[in-house]
């Protein structure tokens, strides 16, 4: 076999050595994939860094009143002044959200297996998961602190309805869209029901559901804030949403401010923390987890 | 049964089939009136154009519907719970390793992982990737996940292992190794193998029966006997015989599709 080289940067053999062989295309290629791993952090960062100080100056050259809008350092100072406050209703806050969260995964799953498991059940409840998604929790909220007594329950059963949905319809997909030939594979061995959910459908599932999870982890989060404004009650045991409306009658702005950056905080980090379960989890096997070769 | 060898008349029957007809929605006829004898040690190939009905003989035999018309008659102690399978693809559960994918006949049997872990890893020894027993499908090549599912095919040492295309997406060398293996496979274990193809060159070198099959509708319209004994080597395929069975075999299928343009003209 001959390879003829015609394009000009190919190095002859004497030039090449005993070394590695690394073209020009492969060494520009190299080049960029280094400089792109330094800016996928910097360049966030550096874009960031740039706002905050925008807004900073903003706040400066115009002579904005801090009741109006408080400079980023402020806020920060107000963080660490209130904290003892604001912490404790993140604390709430967090507890509804996770709880919420935990009640859909169980709901949300128990159900699509439920579905996978009986037509006729999927026939007879999908409607009512469809009104509950569909119908926006703002409005529904009202209600449901009518008829629930408890505030906790309350804010809980709001959160877990905006949860809920995306974790039912993701993994009610995913116990769908198992490869039909592993279906047969398991007809022919006699499979019986049980193991067909446990060994083919639920772990074919399983990227579904983990989809379903990053975003109702966020909506978990939103369900609990919605719901706390409707609720509106204040004193011991009110969360981060309670604040940020007391803040708001009493003009305290930079307070505003801080319990919203918590809020955004938390939905971050509960961004990251599903998105790194999910990785976890399919690592070592799932298309979207592999990197190209 | 015109062809069949003595020796072949001598072996224990596992499956017949008997004017077997299955038809869809009605109307659509896949397969009309196959028989078919199945015996032990058996390589028969189905061999046809496409839409013949050859897998859906092959998913009659391994009980994924029913016939329409006729019989399926499995005979002694042989029976639908006793097959493997290998697909067209690997269908490989991807969350699984190679030892647990090889495992999954056994487990679906209720039986544990380590009263059988001797036999899962001498059914990869036996398609060469013991080495590969904990990594991942999406580790493999192609060819090496092909070998897998043949290898959970034959765990459990099946009266009847059925292939469906199994090596048709597979490049030529590939394609060829895998055939070269399965003979050699062939040749250890004796299993009995019903294989679909639309390959001449592959239902010589491989069977001991090859049945010829013509579409719309789907049915049997010759059969060959392959006179080569087992174990068959490598020279088999340049052989003088083999050419000639190839000959044969390529002039009945193109009356195959011959009797199909007659139809439907």
């Amino acid at each position: 076999m001959s390879v003829t080289h015609d394009t000009p940067v190919a190095p002859t053999a004497d030039e090449q050595g005993s070394g590695p062989l690394f073209d020009a295309d492969e060494e520009r290629r190299a080049r960029k994939r280094r400089i792109e791993e330094i800016a996928k952090y910097v360049i966030p960062m550096t874009v960031m860094a740039l706002a905050i100080w925008y807004w900073d100056r903003l706040v400066v050259w115009n002579e904005i009143e801090p009741y109006i809008l408080p400079r980023p350092g402020l806020v920060i100072s107000t963080l660490i002044e209130d904290w003892d406050t604001l912490s404790q209703s993140l604390l709430v806050t967090l507890q509804i959200t996770g709880l919420a969260l935990a009640v859909a995964v169980i709901g949300g799953v128990g159900l699509a297996v439920l579905f996978s498991l009986s037509r006729f059940a999927e026939m007879s409840f999908s409607p009512f998961a469809v009104i509950l998604q569909v119908t926006p929790i703002v409005s529904i909220a009202p209600l449901i602190f009518i008829y629930v007594e408890n505030r906790l329950i309350g804010l809980l059963l709001c959160a877990w309805i905006v949860a809920f949905f995306p974790i039912l319809a993701n993994t009610t997909l995913g116990l769908k869209s198992s490869d039909h030939n592993l279906r047969d594979l398991f007809t022919i061995y006699r499979a019986n029901r049980w193991q067909r959910l446990i060994h083919l459908q639920l772990p074919s599932a399983l990227p579904y559901f983990l989809g379903g999870l990053k975003i109702a982890g966020g909506l978990a989060l939103i369900g609990a804030v919605v719901a706390e404004y409707v609720a509106g009650t204040g004193g011991i045991g009110s969360g981060l949403a309670f604040r940020i409306l007391e803040a708001g009658y009493r003009l305290q702005i930079p307070r505003m401010f801080a319990a919203l950056l918590l809020i955004a905080a938390t939905g971050v980090i509960i961004y990251a923390t599903t998105s790194l379960i999910s990785h976890l989890a399919l690592r070592k096997w799932h298309e979207s987890a592999l990197k190209r070769e | 049964m015109a062809g069949a060898s003595p020796k072949a008349e001598a072996r224990a029957p596992i499956l017949r089939m008997r004017e077997v007809d299955k038809t869809f929605n009605g109307q659509v006829v896949a397969l009309r009136r196959m028989s078919l004898e199945v015996r032990e040690g058996d390589f028969i190939s189905l061999l046809g154009p496409s839409g013949c009905g050859k897998s859906t003989a092959l998913r009659l035999i391994a009980g994924l519907m029913p016939p329409t018309l006729g019989r399926l008659e499995w005979e002694g102690e042989a029976s639908a719970d006793d097959i493997g399978v290998v697909f067209q693809e690997p269908t490989l559960m991807p969350w699984a390793t190679v030892e647990k994918n090889v495992y999954l006949p056994f487990r679906l049997r209720g039986q544990r992982f380590s009263s059988v872990r001797d036999r899962i890893h001498e059914a990869l020894a036996l398609v060469g990737l013991e080495k590969f027993a904990n990594s991942y499908p999406r580790e493999l090549s192609g060819g090496m996940k092909m070998r897998v599912s043949i290898a959970r095919a034959m765990v459990t040492r099946p009266r009847l292992i059925l292939m469906d295309e199994p090596f048709a997406a597979l490049d030529e060398m590939t394609r060829q190794k895998l055939n070269d293996d399965l003979l050699a496979l062939k040749a250890t274990t004796g299993s009995t193998v019903i294989f679909v193809t639309h390959s001449v060159f592959e239902s010589v070198f491989l069977s001991d029966r090859i049945l010829v099959m013509a579409a719309r509708p789907g049915r049997v319209i010759s059969e060959i006997e392959v006179d080569e004994p087992y174990p068959r080597g490598i020279e088999w395929r340049t052989s003088k015989r083999y050419g000639e069975l190839a000959r044969v075999t390529s002039d009945k299928l193109n009356s195959a599709l011959h009797h199909e343009e007659g139809l439907v003209a």
